[in-house]
Parts: structure tokens; sequence; C-alpha cells
């Protein structure tokens, strides 16, 4: 084979690959993404006409978001949506319940702990960690600058 | 005996036959464009197991079986099973080649594993090594996902150049003599490198091994493309297919209209939504056990080329920032014992 250096050859593989077809995949995130969260606005405004406060309508939202998110997981109906809504789908914290759930599903079969147990958050589990890191910076900051 | 012939290909002084093959694959193979040609299909892709690896072991052990059956022979006339899968390892190869009762050599080429095994089962009964002697290839999206991306229910987004793991494999068990289709010659590939990291995209990671080994099989056998009927790359996918011909044509061995890809055969891309095309040991092995051995046979494919390609990476080592090594194997097949 002739002679070819990696940043040659890597302009080649750039031209020769399609790119996202993103007339498609932005729409569709926005759509998806924008009906999920119509949704959370949709319950929030029927908990806080039930009468709960504020803020625990606001919690009750999440959950039952999240719930709504591991059951479309466990059905495989969300990643079916996922390929068509790409961040629509990720973003929400839908998202973040699809990432827990489907690998708590894909590993039982290793067993509860090394399996489930261990794998639950391994996608989730570095957004926990940099969330949690994080929101401790941003406190300190806000303590420090606040006195 | 075997004779080496110029840097990489080995020519067969008395060409082995493919005395038997078949084919396995999964519910969205079944439903593509080659369905008619494979042996077993199945609509559970458990393959009535517990579990995605389980289902691999049981491609492995069914496709075999029913080679051995299509040929009328026994596990015990076949000296020797040369097989591997994608999984670390290789358990699908070892748990379901456990009660054949074949001695066993298990491979891992990554996706060029129908060629590997196919060459050194051609190679050990022509040196008299072995009587008979059987290469099986599997692979299984499932198992393939679980192992090297994310789970199969978590809602991530495919990218265009992501090729589609096939749930599939073939089988062919070799004999000194029978009739078509034969192994004439074969190329060990080199691995190399350009320095693609993108885990989707093996179609363009794949292509350099891809040319290197077929323009140097054109060099040591001084021979053209156009006289072969199929020159079918395994996996190269709708990108690397793309690579492959336009660097086949900078070495000044154009392919024009021989080349076919197994990765594009296998599905209808768009209406089956796999981006890029097919990938995994599976998908040649499915394509040449099923669908080109037994045009060879029927003499509707008289010469072919096939070579399947494979990407040595693994999840560590991409994880590492490394890039992905490519290989491919060749082999040279024909609906005849004479040379070309």
């Amino acid at each position: 084979m002739q002679k070819m250096t990696p940043t040659e050859y890597g302009e080649l593989v750039k031209k020769a690959s399609p790119n996202s077809r993103s007339y498609r995949t932005i729409p569709m995130a926005f759509l998806v993404g924008g009906f999920i969260c119509a949704l959370g606005e949709g319950l929030r405004t029927l908990y806080l006409s039930w009468g709960l406060q504020e803020d625990v309508a606001g919690g009750l939202v999440s959950v039952t978001l999240i719930f709504l998110s591991v059951l479309c997981t466990g059905l495989n109906l969300y990643d079916n949506l996922a390929k068509y809504a790409g961040a629509g789908t990720l973003v929400p914290i839908t998202g973040f319940a699809n990432a827990v759930a489907s690998p708590t599903l894909e590993f039982k079969q290793e067993g509860m702990v090394l399996g489930m147990g261990a794998k639950m958050f391994t996608i989730a589990g570095p957004v926990i960690l940099y969330g949690v890191l994080a929101s401790f910076i941003y406190g300190a900051i806000l303590w420090v600058f606040r006195g | 005996m075997a004779k080496r012939q110029g840097k990489q290909t080995i020519r067969l002084e008395r060409p082995v036959s493919i005395l038997s093959y078949a084919s396995t694959v999964g519910k969205k193979e079944s439903e593509g464009p080659l369905a008619p040609y494979f042996d077993v299909t199945s609509q559970d892709n458990f393959f009535g197991q517990k579990t995605w690896e389980k289902a691999e072991s049981e491609i492995q052990r069914s496709t075999l079986q029913k080679a051995l059956e299509k040929g009328g022979l026994s596990a015990g006339e076949v000296d020797i099973v040369f097989a591997g899968d994608l999984l670390n390892q290789c358990i699908g190869s070892a748990y379901g080649l456990r009660e054949m009762g074949i001695p066993f050599a298990g491979l891992y080429g990554a996706c060029s594993t129908m060629a590997e095994s196919l060459i050194l089962a051609s190679l050990l009964v022509e040196s008299g090594a072995a009587g008979k002697a059987a290469a099986v290839t599997s692979s299984h999206f499932c198992s393939a996902e679980r192992q090297f991306r994310f789970p199969l229910d978590y809602g991530g987004q495919r990218t265009p150049t992501s090729q589609w793991t096939v749930t599939g494999g073939g089988a062919c068990v070799v004999g000194p003599v029978g009739e078509a289709p034969y192994v004439k010659e074969m190329a060990i590939g080199l691995i190399e490198d350009l320095g693609v990291k993108d885990m989707n995209n093996m179609g363009g990671a794949m292509a350099p091994a891809a040319v290197s080994t077929l323009s140097q099989f054109f060099t040591d056998t001084n021979t053209k493309p156009d006289q072969y009927d199929l020159i079918l790359t395994g996996d190269l996918g709708l990108v690397g297919s793309e690579l492959l011909k336009q660097l086949m044509e900078r070495e000044g061995h154009p392919l024009g209209s021989r080349h076919a890809d197994c990765g594009l055969l296998i599905f209808d891309r768009e209406q089956q939504q796999v981006d890029a095309g097919a990938s995994g040991c599976g998908c040649s092995a499915s394509v040449l056990c099923g669908y080109v051995l037994e045009k060879l046979r029927k003499g509707e494919l008289k010469e072919v080329l096939f070579m399947a390609t494979g990407a040595l990476m693994s999840p560590t080592s991409s994880q590492q920032g490394e890039s992905i090594p490519g290989i491919a194997h060749l082999v040279h097949l024909s609906n005849s014992p004479t040379a070309l």
C-alpha cells in the first residue's frame, strides 16, 4: 500500500463520512424535548390545582416523569423514541432516569450485586459525581462571596 | 503443498473443497434482502436461551450442526474446528462448541474471523494434518452492544457512520477432495492503522487494511480485479467501501463494479435503519456461508475474492485514546479447482 499519513487519511475519511441529518434531528429534538417539558408543566399545573405547595408539586413532577421514563425503558419504548428524538429525550430528567434504568435491566443477567448493583450507575455515575462536585464548588464560591 | 507466492499470498497446489456450509441469522437479518439464502433463521433473538451470550453460543452450535447435517457428516469425522466471535475470551465459540467433541482452536480476529478460520482450516487440510476441518464464526447484536457500547434500552442516537452488528453466524467444513466451491489461495493481512479513533466509524478504520491485503494479493498473484467475478469485503459498510474504492484506484487496481460488501448486502440500509450498513463477524460469515458459497457451488459465481475485515480494538484501548488497528484476510474461492 502506498504511503499515506494519518492526517491525509483523516481528511479522506471525513469526506467519505455522511453528516448527521441535522435538518431532521434538531427539529425532532426540539419537538420531543419540548413535549416532555410541556408534559412536566402540565403535571405541575395539575398538582397545584390539587392544592399542593409549589415545592411539593415541583418534586412530584420530577418523580412522575422519572417513573414514566423508567416504565417506558422497561417496555422498550424509550430507546425507540430516542432513536428519533436524540437530545430531546437525553437532556430532560427522563433521559437521566433512562440512563440508570437501562443498565439495571441489561445487567440483571449477571446477578443482583455484581450485575444490577454494580452496573446501575455506569452511565449516570459520572454525571452524579461531577454534578455533586460542581455544586460543591458553586456552594463554596457562594459562601465566600456572600460572606 | 501450500506454496508461498510473493509477500503475503499462499497458493494451495491442491485446492481444498468446502464440503458443506451453513448459515444462521436472527430476526432483523431474516427480514433483509438475503433472507432466502440463510439455512436457519430465528424470530427469537434469544435463540431459546436465557442470555445473549448463550444465544450466541447457540448460533455457533446450531450452525456447525447444520453444516455437518447438510454434508452428511458427523462431528467425529472432523479433526479440528477453528472458531471465533467478538465476545471477551471468545465465550461464544467455547461454550457453543463445548459439547461437540471436536478438537477446538479458538480464534480472535474481530470481524475478520471467518476468513482467518477458513484459511487455517484449509491449510491444515491441504497439508494433511487434518482430514476434515471446520471453521465457525458468529456475532450477536445484543451481546456485542452490551460489551462494546451501551445497554440495549439506553436512549442513545446512532451516528450516520455507525454500523449494525449482525446477529448470525456461518460454518464451513473443509475436506481434501470434493466438489465446488474450492479454496485456492489466501493472503494473511498486515495490521494497518491510519489513526482513526472513532468507534462509530469502523469502516473508515478498516479500509486501509483491506486496501493493503487486496493490493498485495494482486501484486503477488499478478492478477487484476476484472479477473474475478466478485471481490467481496466483510463489513466495510458505506464509508469503508467508498474509501476502499478510492484507495484501490490510487494503488492502480480500480475495482469497478466487481466490489461488493457483505455489510451493504445483508440489510436494506434505509428501510432497516442501519446507518452505514452492517458489521460483526457474523456479517461476513453468514453472507459467505449463506449466499456466496451457494452461488459458487451452482456456478453462478466462478472466481471470488472473499476478504473479511476486522477492527482490532477493545473498549479499553478506545477509552485510553488509542486508534483502531484494522486487519483483512483474503481467501480466493473458486468454482473450479484449476488455476485462474
